[in-house]
């Protein structure tokens, strides 16, 4: 009990000292800490504490990318493949090409050329010829053909799986170009299971800018009107609206998209220089430029549509070849309406549209508040308990409050050095260790105070008392801590930011109320020689 | 030197007298809070049962309560429920959950911004989706499955059967007892609720923990003991831990309830009521269940210190 190596005595203090060296950035100004942190190497472990977004404010949204829309869109390409194919091979059909769900069908009547489509339908569901391993990969869809000449492609659920996980992976990547234009500081997108995509973004204050840059799939397309006569299969009837939203009315526009918004190399804000109304100035690259240039050379005198996810955005009249490959949006925009839409056109279209499953979005006010209340209990918590320890165990108590002291200190070198979020929650995680970290040394005063009462010396009785503690506290403690492993695995932020000072708490409570209580006993027997126990 | 105590020392209370009063309590809480989950139900905030939780501060003067109620009905938003907190200008609403998946949950929040923005500050918002609520459900459910089957497990390596079973007793009670308390007082049943009862499963366990290990060491040395004395030495031994302990921890909790803000107050006071619940089935439920099992067979005596 009494005999500690130097060693151990050295190594508490430099433990303790250096967890307060790694908190001392956490109470610097933002900008004092960033510059000494310049001058630093950058293994030193000068940062501070990582906020939760409910501390500091900012939006948690999570998106989810809408697979009946992603199969939606590889019906659509399914589709133009099969008219193509069916055109390349002069297979005859009746009807049109049908689309819908996950499935394709068409109807060839003549039972030879079905033969030869289905063939050749088979072929293309096989995109990939069999690996080096002569392992193939399963069909994209599924060719059905029934007698009466109906011809069915079903797609396969691994195919939409996968192109679901493809399309999250690009939403990811939009997002972020996305977002980086917002000039918000350290936002953090990752993806979230099989179709969700979080979007976290610490100190912004307005999320319906965020929300409507995450909500717009921005899908550009230039689209002929089509011309009076035209067939109804054709054309989609496409409204126009106004800067507030009121329809203005409707085109007739051709379903064939000349160039989309993939062919853009860049997009600007801009002043029209005649009419000086808010536009967007747009590049396309070689290959938009000269579909552009073609279709514009061949369709002068008539109008063609500009479409942003499904609505027009403005349908001039195609006054003469336009083949500089770039050109001007006007439509009616505001400045900002610009301004957005030339970001989205830069970080490129979405590929499927997303919906916001869960928003949680806390102000800075409200973040800076709960911080304060967080503090406030805090340091209430400490004096109550300070006092009653003391009021106590008298010196004994002084010790344990000391060890205290260090443990709160651990707790945030803890968070500091693992970079791990502090939320709310895990300030009243920390508050609560605060009322239990001293169980521990109160298991160790009141075994001493028993074994003495037995009639032990004081030695054996001090040394007894940690010894016969030490099984309990073990014990006690291990069941808090398996609580705070399921929480932190099956948590997610604020309450996983409980887990982690729970968990904290109580590692660094065996550290201090024993061993450091135990040295400050030991040197206090060597010091003052006491004749009794003094608690 | 004075010492300010709570527990006297060499305290010698029959703990175990008490069983005949305390056991038939705990059955009636018991079924209380059974009844009263299955009639009441709990009070599931957005977590669970979805829909949007905002918090708003007037820009100027009051919060008009009457007006944000009549949201409800103005917007189409079905019931809508205002509460006052804090100062006068503070009030959170929050709005069911709308029939029409989670854009209808987005819409909400939009017009309710439109009908109100500009006189209050949106100071948080909250939206939770139809099938994120239940996704948080079942995760929810199965934290609490999982830290009782890790817990029992625990407890089924390190004691003897008869000690498991008292200690797994009496997290049970708890549990259902602390399920009680959130439906009878409707404290909101949120995400960090769960977090909450499972604290309190770890501090419970916590208590019984500390004296089921003093049980098993009086047994060891004083084998023929009868157990209803054993226990009661073992009780007043650890007594005054228990009552020390107990009070810091409270202290702590109670300053979280009185200063550490709304959003956190629930979430408090539940493990306030978990923490004594814990103290009092460690002492009065667990240890008694071993007089009925009968004292575990016990090996050598355990060498006492020097």
């Amino acid at each position: 009990m009494f005999r500690f190596p130097r060693w151990k005595i050295a190594s508490i203090i430099a433990m303790s000292l250096l967890a307060f060296l790694v908190i001392v950035p956490s109470f610097l100004a933002k900008d004092v800490r960033e510059n000494i942190a310049k001058k630093l190497p950058a293994w030193f472990p000068f940062y501070s504490v990582v906020l939760g977004l409910d501390l500091q404010g900012g939006a948690h949204i999570l998106l989810e990318v809408d697979a009946a829309d992603v199969a939606r869109t590889q019906v659509e390409a399914l589709r133009d493949d099969v008219r193509r194919i069916l055109r390349e091979e002069r297979i005859r059909i009746t009807g049109g090409i049908g689309g819908s769900g996950r499935t394709v069908q068409v109807r060839v009547p003549d039972a030879a050329e079905r033969q030869k489509a289905v063939v050749r339908l088979r072929q293309q569901a096989q995109p990939n010829a069999a690996n080096a391993l002569g392992i193939t990969s399963p069909p994209t869809f599924e060719v059905r053909e029934s007698p009466d000449g109906l011809v069915q492609l079903v797609l396969s659920d691994s195919a939409i799986l996968d192109r679901v996980r493809r399309a999250v992976d690009q939403t990811i990547e939009v997002i972020r170009r996305r977002v980086d234009a917002l000039g918000t500081t350290e936002p953090n997108i990752q993806r979230q299971g099989a179709d969700r995509v979080l979007v976290q973004v610490p100190g912004l204050q307005d999320t319906n800018r965020l929300k409507e840059l995450l909500g717009t799939t921005a899908r550009l397309e230039f689209r002929l009107v089509a011309d009076p006569g035209y067939s109804p299969g054709d054309v989609d009837m496409l409204n126009e609206f106004d800067k507030d939203g009121k329809p203005l009315g409707s085109y007739p526009v051709e379903k064939r998209v000349m160039v989309q918004g993939e062919d853009l190399t860049d997009a600007q804000p801009g002043f029209d220089q005649r009419s000086g109304e808010p536009v967007v100035n747009f590049r396309f690259n070689l290959r938009g430029g000269q579909r552009f240039g073609e279709v514009t050379s061949a369709n002068v005198g008539k109008p063609f549509a500009i479409v942003l996810d499904g609505k027009v955005i403005s349908a001039p009249r195609i006054l003469g070849p336009i083949t500089g490959g770039s050109g001007q949006i006007s439509g009616r925009f505001t400045v900002q309406q610009a301004n957005d839409l030339s970001v989205l056109l830069r970080a490129g279209a979405l590929p499927a549209k997303l919906t916001i499953v869960e928003e949680r979005t806390v102000g800075p006010g409200l973040g800076q508040d709960s911080i304060d209340a967080g503090k406030t209990a805090a340091y209430v918590a400490s004096v109550l308990v300070v006092a009653y320890m003391l009021t106590t165990y008298g010196i004994f108590g002084l010790f344990a409050n000391i060890a205290l002291f260090v443990h709160i200190v651990m707790v945030f070198a803890g968070l500091v050095l693992l970079q791990a979020t502090l939320t709310l929650p895990g300030i009243a995680g920390i508050v609560l260790t605060i009322g239990m970290a001293v169980d521990a040394n109160v298991l160790i005063y009141e075994r001493i105070r028993e074994e003495a009462r037995m009639g032990r010396s004081i030695i054996s009785a001090l040394d007894a008392g940690f010894n016969r503690a030490f099984a309990t506290i073990v014990d006690s403690q291990s069941t808090t801590m398996v609580v705070a492993v399921i929480l932190y695995f099956l948590g997610s932020g604020p309450v996983r930011g409980f887990a982690v000072s729970l968990g904290l708490g109580i590692v660094t409570t065996i550290v201090t109320a024993v061993t450091m209580t135990r040295l400050m006993i030991a040197l206090w027997y060597r010091w003052s020689r006491p004749t009794r126990i003094p608690i | 030197m004075l010492r300010f105590r709570l527990a006297p020392d060499n305290m010698k209370f029959g703990f175990m007298r008490l069983r005949r009063v305390t056991y038939p309590l705990s059955a009636l809480l018991s079924i209380l809070s059974v009844v009263a989950f299955l009639t009441l139900g709990l009070n599931y905030g957005i977590d669970f049962a979805g829909g949007t939780l905002m918090e708003l501060r007037a820009k100027s003067g009051q919060a008009d309560l009457v007006t944000l109620r009549a949201l409800g009905d103005k917007l189409q938003l079905g019931e809508v429920e205002v509460q006052a907190f804090g100062g006068d200008q503070d009030v959170t609403l929050r709005v069911r959950l709308q029939p029409g998946g989670d854009a209808a949950q987005q819409q909400a929040v939009q017009s309710v911004r439109a009908a109100v923005g500009e006189n209050y500050e949106f100071r948080r918002v909250e939206v939770v989706g139809p099938r994120i609520s239940g996704e948080l459900v079942q995760s929810g459910t199965l934290g609490v499955v999982l830290s009782i089957v890790a817990v029992l497990t625990y407890l089924w390596f390190r004691y003897e059967w008869q000690l498991a079973i008292a200690a797994v007793i009496a997290t049970m009670h708890d549990l259902l007892l602390t399920m009680g308390f959130f439906a009878i007082t409707r404290l909101e049943f949120n995400i960090t609720s769960i977090a909450a009862i499972l604290t309190i499963v770890g501090l419970s366990l916590n208590e019984t923990v500390v004296v089921l290990d003093r049980i098993r060491e009086i047994l060891r040395k004083f084998k023929r003991m009868p157990m209803p004395e054993i226990i009661d030495t073992s009780i007043n031994a650890v007594l005054s831990r228990t009552i020390m302990t107990s009070t810091t921890t409270l202290m702590a909790l109670a300053s979280l309830v009185l200063f550490g803000g709304h959003v956190i107050q629930s979430f408090a006071v539940a493990m306030m009521f978990g923490l004594v619940i814990g103290a009092y089935s460690s002492i009065f439920i667990c240890s008694p269940i071993l007089i009925y099992l009968g004292a575990p067979s016990q090996g050598e005596p355990e060498k006492s210190g020097p």
